[in-house]
């Protein structure tokens, strides 16, 4: 359907109209960046704002080169990428793991709902003094609070996801005789596949906020690390450069996410 | 052979319990095709979970010669993610019993009736009696000897579901499988079955048993004949409507 040649002009017209939408939304979208980053430069330059305080395109560049060149730029992007990453994994494995748990045993889901919901609306930044005493002030104090931010809304859609499996496609495994452990493999974990890449997408936000919140209660080293340090002595530069390569580096990490999803609606 | 006797059957919920079935009592002959009409809610569909052995009967007992159900629902209930061919193998890989031979049986009986060309399309690229033509190879892909079919048409438009209603019943009795349906159609009732067994409002039990010989067999010969007129008059007062 997708490859017909012959259109008629009617369809060639409508289909130029659509692409000349397309690109006018994406140029826009660069002109905005390009004028809010010019009238921000053109400020600093003319003194209408501080650049001590707000920093400038020309002075995050500018600290980006000295990072660079002093080789702790991709030095503390690592740190806090891994502990993203690490964290980001954990949270989805683990709690793909519980939620399944929670899908096979209805009288398991029920002693723990409460538990659950109490802990998806505890702040976690809370457990912040004692994720430091009990595990301390490395990367894996870091890591765990990354887990504890995100792990919830894992473990909460995922088993929506599974509960929301077609009620007659349950019945039709269990007229042919399937138990469980077949059903979870054969139906409910294909079937609620889209659901997996929602909780992903939902996750990678959550990661960063547990990663950056970790390493600002404990960290040593990361780009949360960066802008607790760079506000503490006044560096609004350095403030400014940490959270504008956290914005690319969430962004990043989002578009893969996304292109996963792409790739797995094709197949469905 | 596969026979209800004095079956009765209780949904138990926290509001309260329901009687669906009271001492329901019939006979379906191998290589019969028994429809079961009754109005609706009369626990059509509790009687095909019994008979399938996915619910036990409060009392009463279900005697069946042996061999294996299959199960066609009311929706096809085929899965996006599967092509239709790999549909078609689902109940072999849920009983274990996905070997070569069977893969290649169930693709022959694909192939005989005319899915050859769709076998690694996705379902979602077939209308809708297609599907539902998917679903029926798929149930007797694990060659069950009685096939449950719980209003396996319901969800079609009228016109496909003339289609279909034909299509199915040609396939089945050319497999010459045993076929229990479940319906609330009349008109469906008479024209697919051997034998019609019309229920009451719940709790269900039997009104009435009728067998069908009129026409050549085929649901399109029998809609024709002047016998179905009659027919459809004597079930539509049995069933009180």
């Amino acid at each position: 359907m997708k490859n017909k040649p012959n259109y008629s002009r009617e369809h060639i017209a409508y289909l130029k109209k659509q692409r000349n939408k397309k690109i006018i939304v994406i140029v826009s979208r660069v002109l905005l960046l390009v004028f809010i980053l010019g009238i921000w430069e053109l400020c600093a330059q003319l003194k209408v704002i501080d650049p001590f305080i707000t920093s400038s395109p020309s002075r995050v560049i500018k600290t980006i080169g000295e990072l660079y060149t002093n080789g702790t730029l991709f030095f503390h992007i690592g740190i806090t990428l891994a502990e993203t990453i690490a964290g980001f994994i954990i949270a989805v494995a683990l709690g793909y793991a519980v939620a399944v748990v929670l899908w096979a045993s209805d009288t398991v889901h029920k002693v723990l709902e409460p538990y659950i919901v109490v802990l998806n609306s505890l702040p976690k930044i809370a457990l912040g003094p004692l994720i430091i005493i009990w595990i301390g002030t490395g990367y894996d104090a870091i890591i765990f609070m990354t887990v504890l931010v995100s792990i919830i809304v894992c473990i909460m859609n995922m088993l929506t996801g599974f509960l929301a499996v077609d009620k007659t496609k349950l019945l039709l495994m269990k007229a042919m005789g399937a138990n469980k452990a077949t059903t979870l493999r054969k139906l409910v974990i294909p079937a609620s596949l889209p659901v997996l890449i929602n909780t992903l997408k939902v996750a990678v936000g959550l990661a960063w906020i547990g990663s950056i919140m970790g390493e600002y209660i404990v960290s040593k080293a990361g780009l949360g690390y960066l802008i607790v340090y760079g506000g503490q002595v006044f560096k609004l530069d350095l403030v400014m450069t940490a959270t504008f390569i956290l914005c690319i580096l969430a962004g990043g990490m989002y578009g893969i996410v996304s292109l996963i999803e792409k790739k797995v609606n094709k197949t469905r | 052979m596969l026979t209800f006797k004095d079956i009765s059957y209780t949904y138990h919920t926290s509001n309260g319990e329901t009687t669906a079935v009271k001492d329901l009592s019939f006979t379906v002959q191998d290589g019969q095709f028994v429809s079961v009409i009754g109005p609706s809610g009369c626990g059509k569909t509790t009687i095909l979970s019994l008979a399938a052995g996915i619910l036990t009967p409060s009392s009463g007992e279900i005697e069946y010669g042996g061999g294996e159900f299959g199960y066609m629902l009311q929706r096809d209930a085929l899965f996006s993610w599967r092509t239709v061919e790999q549909n078609i193998f689902l109940p072999l890989e849920v009983k274990k019993r996905n070997t070569p031979e069977m893969r290649e049986r169930a693709i022959a009986l694909a192939e005989k009736y005319g899915l050859k060309d769709f076998l690694k399309k996705s379902p979602n690229q077939l209308s809708g009696g297609m599907r539902q033509r998917v679903a029926l190879i798929r149930t007797l892909a694990a060659e069950p000897d009685v096939l449950l079919l719980d209003e396996p048409f319901s969800a079609l438009d009228y016109q496909t579901r003339l289609e279909v209603c034909d299509d199915v019943q040609g396939i089945i009795k050319s497999e010459k499988k045993t076929a229990l349906l479940i319906t609330h159609d009349i008109s469906e009732a008479i024209a697919l079955a051997d034998k019609v067994v019309v229920l009451s409002a719940r709790p269900a039990h039997v009104v009435a048993e009728h067998e069908i010989d009129f026409g050549d067999g085929s649901p399109k010969k029998r809609r024709e004949c002047g016998n179905f007129a009659a027919t459809f008059e004597v079930l539509r007062k049995e069933l009180g409507i």
